[in-house]
């Protein structure tokens, strides 16, 4: 094992399938010269050069197209936005068209591909440039959402994303480039759709993904610890498909859930999980079930108005108190 | 047919005949742009000003002589490079910092920040940072003008990167079709973050995304106030006697990073580039017409310099001395009643 940061693992398997197959390549704004915007592309284009690691104009929706196209001709392109934000520019292709070419063209044509970049919140950016999109991203049928936490997961993930032969939908977070985690020396995947159990517990289980889990729940399950409550942590890694047995196993035990989640309430990530697991395992449940969101709002500039828009830590414990009936 | 326009007939002077004082006002405009970008910069480092800040240093001679076309009633739209823009139209600076600063006495009370400054009294329809997506919403404007009947324009600045994207094209392409009222003005500082005009863009000359459509169009030397003045003004002119927009490329630099997170010049551009670019810098340029004029003298200078200090001073401690938003914003301005 060794330790590399989160950018550095998304590097690498980047790198590593490029190696192992000629039909992979990245696309994206300032992802060559610039060796990206957050530099995890940082000297791919020195090593594979202009036909592999390929600068784009800012022009989303033409290159998300290209991406499809060329998939669709056989190649397996990586597409990467410099933010998720800038994506809904390219919707329209990646809605309407890799999500349903394989369906719509009876099975003629596969979209093997990978759309990535950061997703969410930063510090301060404003309403465009902040926003989580995956239940947008999920809704649509076609689509794989996959959410890592972590570096480990960040690379296994990606190369399976990389291999999939599906169009995914990959976010980062730029907040997390930095974060530094282990990972083995050799050659390895993590499966797409597969959840993972951080920590068992007896309590509650909360679900949460991405940089909510790292910044805020992981936090929160400490504190909570500190108070005698035993919370089981999933992080479902990949957004759809989800891996409902997990969650819904782990609500048998503990009878009680709360979902965090960096996204608005309204027909979000966690109201289809609550769904899922009433529907599952109503009678298991102690306690109707909370979720932790982001404010039904557009995300404001000025920092303590960003702060009461988001998740954060005590609105987590806030809500494991109120599955538990603790004041 | 050529769309491009005759050469403007031989001003009286270099100075257009204009009047003195609308000269030297324009010369303080764009040293209180100057300056509170610097200012700007300076708050950024210190970790007071948040997320992402783009400065206007080298580009002022747009704001500046775009602007003092424009009337009243006028309209003005841009990207998130918009202090300068903002601040040329009118808009208070005092909101401005205090928008920097995320502050309830900002622009749009601490809601948008740098990005996405607004003012509805001073046809100011922002700040806009989706790259590309305001300029259909500035041609609308234009819709509304021309709906109306009134004798208005709307200014529509976008950056060279901007011309690579989907919205721009249509925009152009309806505003050409139904005749509106509109100047887009590409602010071609030669660079999108790091990635060179050559390199983004089949056609260098980019005026020349206008003739697709059709359009009328113009090149402008965005170091000269005066030649900015002069040719955007004959654009509105038409605009608004004839309903006929026009796509101006008016070429510029940018001195700084493309934000002030991200490096002077890097691997993109040398840093000689950015000092022989200054030596044509827009404010030491008019300055010497204002003075090869006889209209100004170093004395003159100086005292504006004073000034404008005590105006971006006062705009820090109006911004410090001013309350956060209330948390009860959150929830405000997101649907009306
Ligand atoms: C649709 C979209 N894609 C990417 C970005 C990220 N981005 C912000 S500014 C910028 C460069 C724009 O350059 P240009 O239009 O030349 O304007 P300038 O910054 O030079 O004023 C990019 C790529 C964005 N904001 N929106
Ligand atoms: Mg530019």
């Amino acid at each position: 094992m060794h330790v590399v940061s989160f950018r550095e693992a998304l590097n690498q398997a980047m790198d590593e399938e490029m190696a192992r197959d000629e039909r992979v390549l990245l696309m994206g704004e300032e992802v060559a010269q610039y060796n990206g915007a957050y530099k995890v592309s940082q000297g791919l284009f020195a090593k594979w050069g202009p036909r592999r690691i390929i600068d784009t104009p800012i022009a989303e929706e033409g290159f998300a197209g290209i991406g499809i196209g060329a998939a669709m001709a056989g190649l397996r392109p990586i597409v990467e936005f410099m933010t998720w934000n800038f994506s809904l520019v390219a919707y329209d292709q990646i809605a309407n068209h890799a999500a349903k070419m394989l369906s719509m063209s009876g099975g003629h044509f596969s979209v093997p591909m990978v759309f990535r970049g950061p997703g969410g919140a930063a510090r301060n950016l404003g309403a465009t440039h902040s926003q989580a999109l995956e239940s947008i991203y999920a809704h649509i049928p076609g689509l794989k959402v996959v959410m890592p936490s972590n570096p480990y997961d960040g690379k296994g993930l990606l190369k399976s994303a990389i291999r999939d032969d599906n169009p995914i939908v990959f976010i980062e977070s730029e907040m997390m480039y930095g974060d530094k985690g282990e990972i083995p020396e050799g050659e390895y995947t993590v499966p797409i759709g597969v959840g993972n159990v951080i920590q068992e517990g007896a309590d509650v289980t909360i679900v949460s993904w991405s940089k909510v889990l790292q910044r805020f729940t992981i936090p929160a399950v400490q504190q909570l610890k500190e108070e005698g409550i035993s919370v089981e942590l999933i992080d479902p890694r990949t957004i759809k498909p989800m891996d409902r047995d997990l969650i819904v196993n782990s609500v048998r035990k503990t009878n009680r859930l709360v979902v965090v989640e960096e996204g608005w309430p309204f027909a979000g990530v966690g109201a289809q999980i609550a769904f899922e697991v009433q529907h599952r395992a109503f009678d298991d449940l102690d306690a109707p079930i909370a979720r932790v969101t982001q404010e039904d709002v557009p995300l404001p500039y000025a920092s303590n108005l960003e702060r009461a828009s988001l998740p954060s830590v005590d609105k987590i414990v806030k809500a494991v108190h109120s599955v538990l009936y603790r004041g | 047919m050529s769309k491009k326009p005759a050469p403007a007939a031989e001003s009286a002077s270099r100075t257009l005949g204009l009047p003195k004082e609308t000269l030297l006002a324009w010369y303080d405009d764009m040293l209180l742009v100057r300056r509170f970008e610097e200012k700007a910069a300076q708050l950024y480092g210190m970790g007071r000003i948040g997320g992402f800040c783009h400065l206007y240093n080298g580009q002022e001679a747009i704001s500046t002589g775009a602007c003092a076309v424009l009337t009243p009633d006028d309209y003005i739209i841009t990207a998130y490079r918009d202090h300068g823009l903002a601040i040329s139209r009118g808009v208070d600076p005092k909101a401005c910092m205090a928008e920097l600063l995320g502050k309830y006495t900002g622009t749009t009370k601490g809601k948008g920040g740098s990005m996405h400054f607004f003012d509805r009294e001073k046809n100011f329809l922002g700040g806009h940072a989706i790259v590309g997506s305001h300029v259909p919403i500035g041609a609308g404007v234009g819709f509304a003008i021309k709906y109306k009947g009134q004798q208005n324009v709307i200014l529509v600045f976008m950056g060279d990167g901007a011309t690579n994207i989907g919205a721009f094209f249509e925009a152009l392409g309806l505003a050409q079709l139904w005749k509106l009222p509109v100047v887009f003005i590409i602010e071609n500082n030669r660079y999108s973050m790091g990635t060179s005009v050559t390199r983004s863009s089949p056609v260098e000359d980019l005026y020349k995304k206008a003739l697709a459509f059709d359009m009328r169009w113009d090149v402008v030397d965005g170091m000269n106030v005066l030649e900015v003045y002069q040719k955007v003004k004959q654009a509105a002119d038409i605009a608004k006697k004839d309903y006929l927009p026009s796509l101006l490329e008016i070429r510029t630099y940018r001195y700084r990073g493309h934000s002030m997170s991200d490096p002077i010049h890097g691997h993109y551009r040398t840093k000689e580039e950015v000092e022989e670019q200054k030596r044509s810098d827009p404010i030491t340029l008019f300055a010497s017409i204002l003075q090869e004029e006889g209209l100004a003298d170093e004395s003159y200078f100086e005292s504006v310099e004073k000034r404008v200090k005590k105006v971006v001073e006062d705009c820090v401690t109006f911004a410090d001395q001013s309350p956060e938003p209330p948390l009860e914003e959150l929830w405000k301005d997101v649907y009306l009643p």
